[in-house]
């Protein structure tokens, strides 16, 4: 029960920090100001009880992570946008993809998610399906390497396995 | 300053946004073309977003365009997942090329679980 009620304060307050700012920089006006609480009540009463499934202590180190983690991502992102780019403008256009399966020893819902997230957003690999009981997920490659699982699971999640695992576990 | 450093990223953004367009009509299939439009569009699309923010400052034209690239960045990926997964249970049929299809093999194994 109250984690709940924490949730939904978490929700009220981000969501009015959205609107806060989309509307509010600038020029100052009350009546879209009321709205706004409205608005970000309503979503913290529907959707709010969503955002924080489990109680846990905060931990320095996982600030420290999140940088990480960030940082870590960008590059990333930099290098799979050129890796597209690059298969892209080649003439033969040289692929070889396939979906193939990795494990992964995440538990929560939110670790898993940030993972299938962090794997699409990589160079050549995007999230098909999660098998949450098994610790399985389903990934398309697009320039297959191994077929194999264990080799497979160091090659596309063991980037962001264990950063993530910090942050969320 | 500021604005050279804005239509730098702006250009870069374009660039991508158009190499992503691209690889829509040069990859054989629905999954190899949701790679290419997830990475380069979003990308893209974060570049150009950045650039506005490079140009306004923290102003009110400034602030908004930082608020789209977080949920850009948030979202795609979830959009992709979900349509690359719909087009597998769809029995949409991957490229010729494809040489491995694990989740073809556990489908079944799969449906049994969720019935």
């Amino acid at each position: 029960m109250r984690i709940k009620v924490k949730s939904r304060i978490t929700v009220f307050i981000l969501s009015f920090i959205t609107y806060f700012i989309i509307t509010q920089i600038g020029k100052f006006d009350w009546q879209e100001l009321v709205v706004g609480i409205v608005i970000s009540f309503i979503t913290a009463i529907v959707a709010g009880d969503i955002l924080i499934m489990e109680k846990r202590k905060f931990k320095f180190s996982r600030i420290f992570y999140t940088i990480c983690y960030i940082v870590r991502l960008l590059w990333e992102i930099i290098k799979a946008n050129f890796h597209v780019a690059y298969l892209v403008i080649h003439p033969n256009l040289p692929i070889k993809p396939g979906i193939v399966k990795i494990k992964t020893n995440l538990k929560t819902d939110a670790g898993l998610t940030m993972l299938a997230n962090s794997i699409t957003l990589t160079p050549g690999t995007m999230t098909v399906d999660i098998n949450k009981e098994k610790g399985e997920m389903y990934i398309h490659w697009i320039d297959v390497k191994t077929t194999d699982v264990d080799e497979a699971t160091e090659a596309i999640g063991g980037r962001f396995e264990k950063i993530i695992k910090e942050i969320f576990e | 300053m500021s604005n050279i450093i804005g239509y730098i990223l702006i250009c870069i953004g374009l660039a991508f946004d158009f190499f992503g367009v691209l690889g829509l009509v040069r990859l054989p299939d629905v999954y190899n073309r949701l790679q290419a439009a997830t990475k380069c569009v979003t990308f893209g699309t974060a570049g150009i977003l950045a650039g506005v923010f490079v140009m306004e400052g923290y102003s009110v034209m400034g602030l908004k365009p930082i608020i789209c690239l977080i949920f850009i960045l948030l979202t795609a990926p979830v959009s992709a997942h979900v349509i690359s997964r719909a087009a597998h249970r769809a029995k949409i049929k991957l490229a010729d090329e494809t040489i491995v299809d694990k989740y073809e093999e556990d489908k079944e194994l799969l449906d049994k679980e969720d019935n």
